[in-house]
């Protein structure tokens, strides 16, 4: 357990030495500024014309501001998960630093399972600096914290689906921009999947919409805690994971 | 210490390293020599349990590569060819991080990567970025990382390789002092660096073992040289060299006179017994003067390219530009 310790914390480090955290972390936050602006822009006009016309409606923060929010989030994770993943293995073997990692006495899973906490962390972070922005809404109004804290969760496991795949995609090539591109063009691909199940409904599109990856933190956004979409989640991550531990081993025998 | 047997490793066209066997006793230092591309990265990369080799064992202080590669790789510090180093990390960190996934118990970490820093005297860089460092301290850091658990095997791949002559002779130096407690592989293309280092060696080419032994071994040729003059009179070459050709076990002589008026005589044998006291012998009784006598050796380049280019030999006229090229 230590050694996966030692090398999530130094996957956590490298990123933060690095220019691509601060630059991810100031993009996040610019993204997500200018969508929680927009959003409360939108709710309080409307809340507005609601008191003007005198109808009282109902008007939930948790359903038109945080819902919207963190559901533009998961479609954020398409673009950020790349730049996250990687440089995971890419870069230790374009660098050579593969050899130190693999001849030190450290077990296969040791390593990738130390790199991939390493980077939910990262992402973690990213959601971290976001929820500055959450503050406001407490301070100015009552939004249910539940549900909140659950589509964080739902993200953050979404996620760890996606960089564990990415964590595979950067442990077949050297080249971290060939990962990045196929890591993007896989998770679009599951994203899509989704679409399928508005055109027609049958088996294959059945199988299809259960497969896309985002579609399963729909739950997790409205607040609900799913067992059904936590098991995809972890089972996607964990074939991530297993996924990787081949590819290391074939590393080895191809040198 | 370590123990090879029939090593392989074959790729899907051709063969890196071809039935390799050898053994280190512990506390000794072997010069790996070949040209580049000869298999020692790939015979060196098997015995790190870095990749699995196709055929044959390999053992380590009695641990075997592919069933134990755990206990084996407690047991070795490797430096590759290039620095396993992380540009972005200061010197100490990066030495605390190899401390910590080599296995050193958290209370030492500190200490032990400050020792290694002292041993390769990287000491005064230890909070630079290694990114900023020029090549030879990055390859010093390397080589503190390789030794920072104390193990008994290292494993160095081109140790000196970007050195300046200063760092060399340094390097040179550590390594030698390294040697004793730990048992020391190290490969290069560099012939000075295994007569500077090695005691014995291992000369590769094309993944097989072209001839291995100890440096006097392989660079000892039976035969002698000799330098006389003659003190009166000026003797024809063959009647010195006829002394010396008649002498039982020798195969020829040859005389050449030098600029000093030194006659510079060679006498080749197939016996194996040294015959330096015969020929002084034979000098004394013709009452000339004797100014050298030596055993001849094999310089280790022309034993080098003798192993490793057999094709230079039988071409020789057409080919010796391209030998001294090299």
């Amino acid at each position: 357990m230590r050694n996966v310790i030692t090398i999530a914390r130094k996957e956590l480090n490298t990123y933060f030495q690095s220019p691509i955290a601060y630059i991810l972390i100031a993009a996040f936050a610019a993204m997500f500024g200018y969508f929680f602006w927009s959003l409360v822009y939108f709710f309080v006009r409307a809340s507005m014309q609601a008191q003007m016309s005198g109808r009282s409606m109902p008007m939930n923060l948790n359903e038109l501001v945080v819902r919207n929010l963190l559901g533009n989030c998961g479609v954020l994770c398409l673009f950020m998960i790349p730049m996250l993943s990687m440089r995971l293995f890419a870069e230790e073997k374009a660098r050579g630093t593969i050899e130190l990692l693999l001849t030190s006495p450290l077990k296969d899973w040791e390593i990738l399972l130390g790199k991939w906490i390493g980077a939910v962390g990262m992402y973690a972070s990213l959601l971290l600096f976001s929820s500055i922005n959450l503050v406001f809404l407490f301070a100015y109004g009552k939004p249910d914290w539940k549900p909140l804290l659950i589509g964080y969760l739902g993200l953050l496991l979404q996620a760890a689906a996606m960089l564990a795949l990415g964590m595979f995609i950067s442990s077949v090539t050297q080249n971290q921009i060939v990962a990045a591109v196929m890591t993007f063009f896989l998770l679009l691909l599951l994203w899509v999947f989704e679409w399928m199940a508005n055109m027609d409904q049958n088996r294959i599109t059945e199988v299809l919409t259960y497969i896309s990856l985002l579609r399963h933190n729909e739950s997790f956004i409205k607040g609900v805690l799913d067992m059904k979409d936590t098991i995809y989640y972890l089972s996607v991550s964990f074939l991530g994971l297993f996924l990787t531990a081949r590819s290391l081993e074939s590393v080895r025998y191809r040198g | 210490m370590i123990q090879v047997e029939g090593l392989t490793k074959r790729y899907a066209r051709n063969v890196a390293v071809d039935h390799v066997s050898f053994s280190v006793e512990k506390g000794k230092i072997v010069g790996f020599l070949g040209p580049n591309g000869a298999g020692k990265t790939t015979t060196m990369r098997m015995l790190t349990c870095f990749m699995p080799p196709t055929e044959g064992t390999a053992t380590i202080a009695g641990f075997d590569v592919v069933k134990q590669p755990l206990e084996v790789k407690k047991r070795i510090g490797y430096l590759p060819e290039t620095p396993p180093v992380y540009p972005e990390m200061e010197v100490g960190e990066y030495l605390q991080f190899v401390a910590r996934i080599k296995g050193i118990p958290e209370k030492e970490v500190l200490q032990r990567s400050q020792e290694a820093a002292a041993r390769c005297s990287i000491k005064d860089v230890w909070s630079k970025l290694i990114g900023k460092l020029s090549k030879g301290y990055r390859q010093r850091v390397g080589l503190a990382q390789a030794i920072i658990h104390n193990p008994d095997v290292l494993i160095l791949d081109e140790p000196t390789s970007g050195f300046d002559p200063k760092q060399i002779i340094e390097t040179r130096d550590l390594i030698k002092s390294l040697a004793g407690d730990h048992t020391i592989v190290l490969s290069t293309h560099i012939l000075q660096e295994v007569e500077a280092m090695c005691e014995s060696l291992i000369i590769i080419n094309k993944g097989k073992i072209a001839k291995s032994g100890t440096f006097e071994d392989l660079t000892r040729r039976n035969g002698a040289v000799l330098e006389i003059s003659v003190p009166n009179g000026s003797p024809e070459a063959s009647a010195l060299t006829a002394p010396f050709a008649s002498l039982s076990g020798v195969n020829a002589a040859h005389a050449t006179l030098s600029d000093h008026g030194l006659w510079r005589i060679d006498v080749d044998t197939a016996a194996a017994t040294d015959i330096r006291p015969q020929l002084a012998q034979i000098v004394m009784a013709n009452g000339w003067n004797l100014h050298r006598l030596d055993s001849a050796s094999l310089a280790l380049h022309e034993l080098f390219l003798s192993l490793t280019n057999p094709v230079v030999e039988t071409t020789a006229p057409e080919a010796a530009p391209e030998e001294t090229e090299q």
